[in-house]
C-alpha cells in the first residue's frame, strides 16, 4: 500500500480484496478515533471496483460480526453497531431519485449516523452533501483509492489517515 | 375463510386474494397497463416502489376480478419483513388498518416464508420435509423446511445474490441491466473449455455461497481482453459464468441433500427459470432419486398469492395479533413458530 497524503485528498494503492478491506477499516477506525457522530461518504467506481468490499471492511470494523450484504437489491442494509448505527445504500437501482423519498433517506441522514452510499451519483440532488467521497479505479487488476474531503467532517477524518 | 394478502416489501405491488376452500381467486402484481382505468385513462408515471398509490387501486381490482366487495374477505395478511422500511409500512398500514375498520383479524407475514410455502399453491405439492433452493437477484439461501413455520437456514450467500452475479455480469459483457436471462442467451453460443472460472466455497466445507468474486474474476476477465474482445469471446465468457454459477448452487444441493437425507428439493426464486439450472438440477435429483419441484414462475418471483395463503395457514390456525402497525426490516426466518 503507497500513499499520497495531500490536505484534503489521499490516494492508496489497493493489491486486493483483502487489502480494500483492511482500507474500510482504515476509514471506520479514523471515525472512531477523532469521535465523530457520524458521516456521509459516497462511494464511487465501476461495477467490480470493490465498493462492497471496501464497505464491508468499514462496517466489521465497526464491530458488527455478521454478513456484510451487497445492498443491490435491497437498496439499505442498516447495521447496529456499538459505536453508530450504519446504512449502507447502493442507488444503482434507483430510476429517479425521487424514489429516495419511497425509501425513507431523510429519516436516515442524520448526524449520528454514518450512510455508506455506493452509487451516489443516482441519488442526484436528493442526497445530503457528503463528508468524503472515496473513488475506486482500476489499474490493471489492481485498484486505486482516491479519498477527497468535501466538508470539515471531511478534513478531520483525512488528517487521521 | 377468504384472505386478502398484501406484498410490498422491496420493488413489487402484489395484491392476492386466497380462500382456504377455493384457492386463489384473483391476484394482481402492479404494471403500468393495469392501472390505466383506475386513473381514468390517464397514465401517471408512477415510480417503482410507490407501494402508496398503487396499493389501493390493485386491491380494488383484486376484489372486482373475484367478484367480491371488501366486506366479504375475513382477514388481510400483509409483509412484514425483511425488507425496505419505508415499503413495508406500506403494507403493514393499509393492511392493519383496512382490517381494523372491517373487525377481521390480520397477520403479519414473513416474506421469505410466503417463498418457502408458494410451491404449495401448485396442484401438485411437495410433502415436508424438503429442501429449497432460493435463488434470485436478492436471495441466494438453502432452508430446510421441516413444516410451515418450523425452517432452518442451511446456507446463504455471504456477499452477492446469485441473480445479482447473473446480472452484472452480463452488464460487464455489454448486455443491458438487469440481463440475466439475456446472459444465459448468450451463453448458448459460448464454448466450453475456453474460460475457466473459479468455484467459489466449493472446497469448504459447509453450505454458504459466494458470488462477489465470480463477478470480479469476469470484470478482470473482460477487462484483460481489452479492445480484443468480440462477440465469440463473450459468448465463452458469459458459458464460463454460467457454469461456475449452475455448478456451485448444484454441488450445494447435493451436500445439503446428503445431510438432511430429505429426498425433495423445490427450486423458486427467478434464477430458477435457468435452463442449464434446472438441467443440472434434474440430472443430480435424477441420480440421487430426489423429487424435484418448481414452482410456477409467476409465484417465484415477488407476488400476493404466496402472502395471501402463508396468511390463511396462520389465521385457520388461529393466531391472534395485536392491532400495532409494525415492520421488521430485519426479520431472522429461523425465529419463527
Amino acid at each position: 500500500m503507497s500513499k499520497i497524503n495531500n490536505y484534503n485528498k489521499l490516494s492508496i494503492r489497493i493489491d486486493d480484496g483483502l487489502a480494500m478491506e483492511a482500507c474500510g477499516k482504515q476509514v471506520a477506525e479514523a471515525i472512531v478515533s477523532s469521535k465523530l457522530p457520524g458521516a456521509q461518504i459516497h462511494l464511487m467506481g465501476e461495477l467490480g471496483a470493490g465498493k462492497t468490499t471496501f464497505a464491508r471492511g468499514f462496517i466489521q470494523a465497526m464491530g458488527y460480526d455478521g454478513h456484510v450484504k451487497s445492498p443491490t437489491y435491497t437498496l439499505i442494509e442498516p447495521y447496529e453497531t456499538p459505536y453508530v448505527m450504519i446504512y449502507h445504500l447502493d442507488l444503482y437501482r434507483l430510476s429517479n431519485p425521487e424514489e429516495l423519498e419511497f425509501l425513507a433517506y431523510r429519516d436516515l441522514c442524520q448526524e449520528n449516523s454514518i450512510c455508506l452510499i455506493e452509487w451516489p451519483e443516482q441519488g442526484g440532488k436528493m442526497l445530503c452533501t457528503a463528508d468524503i467521497t472515496i473513488n475506486i479505479v482500476f489499474i490493471g487488476d489492481k485498484r486505486e483509492v482516491g479519498m477527497t474531503s468535501v466538508s470539515s467532517v471531511g478534513d478531520r477524518l483525512l488528517q487521521r489517515l | 375463510m377468504r384472505v386478502l394478502g398484501l406484498e410490498t416489501s422491496c420493488d413489487e405491488t402484489g395484491i392476492a386474494l386466497y380462500d382456504t376452500d377455493n384457492g386463489l381467486l384473483a391476484e394482481r402484481l402492479y404494471s403500468q397497463v393495469s392501472l390505466h382505468s383506475e386513473f381514468g385513462g390517464v397514465v401517471p408515471e408512477l415510480a417503482s416502489r410507490d407501494h402508496i398509490r398503487k396499493t389501493l387501486p390493485l386491491i380494488r381490482q383484486t376484489l372486482n376480478e373475484a367478484r367480491l366487495s371488501i366486506d366479504q374477505i375475513d382477514g388481510v395478511a400483509y409483509t412484514a419483513g425483511p425488507g425496505l422500511i419505508g415499503a413495508l409500512l406500506v403494507g403493514a398500514g393499509i393492511g392493519r388498518s383496512l382490517a381494523w375498520s372491517l373487525g377481521i383479524p390480520a397477520v403479519a407475514v414473513h416474506h421469505m416464508e410466503g417463498h418457502l410455502l408458494a410451491p404449495m399453491l401448485e396442484a401438485v405439492q411437495p410433502t415436508f420435509p424438503f429442501v429449497a433452493l432460493l435463488v434470485s437477484g436478492g436471495h441466494t439461501l438453502l432452508v430446510y423446511v421441516e413444516k410451515v413455520g418450523h425452517y432452518q437456514i442451511l446456507g446463504e450467500s455471504v456477499d452477492d445474490a446469485v441473480g445479482e452475479a447473473f446480472d452484472k455480469t452480463a452488464k460487464l459483457l455489454g448486455l443491458p441491466y438487469p440481463g440475466g436471462p439475456e446472459l444465459s442467451q448468450l451463453a448458448k453460443s459460448g464454448r466450453q473449455g475456453i474460460y475457466r472460472f473459479p468455484r467459489p466455497m466449493v472446497n469448504r466445507p459447509g453450505l454458504d455461497f459466494s458470488y462477489s468474486g465470480l463477478k470480479t474474476f469476469a470484470m478482470n476477465t473482460v477487462k484483460k481482453l481489452g479492445d480484443s474482445i468480440d462477440a465469440q469471446a463473450r459468448a465463452d465468457i458469459a458459458y464460463a459464468f454460467q457454469e461456475a454459477a449452475v455448478d456451485s448452487l448444484v454441488i450445494k444441493c447435493k451436500r445439503a441433500l446428503k445431510q438432511t437425507g430429505l429426498t425433495s428439493l423445490v427450486v423458486a426464486g427467478g434464477v430458477s427459470a435457468n435452463d442449464c439450472l434446472r438441467g443440472e438440477l434434474k440430472k443430480l435429483c435424477d441420480k440421487m432419486s430426489v423429487e424435484l419441484y418448481f414452482p410456477k414462475l409467476e409465484y417465484c418471483t415477488d407476488n400476493g398469492a404466496m402472502i395471501a395463503y402463508a396468511g390463511s395457514l396462520r389465521l385457520m390456525d388461529g393466531h391472534i395479533e395485536e392491532a400495532v402497525i409494525e415492520a421488521k426490516p430485519r426479520w431472522p426466518l429461523d425465529t419463527l413458530s
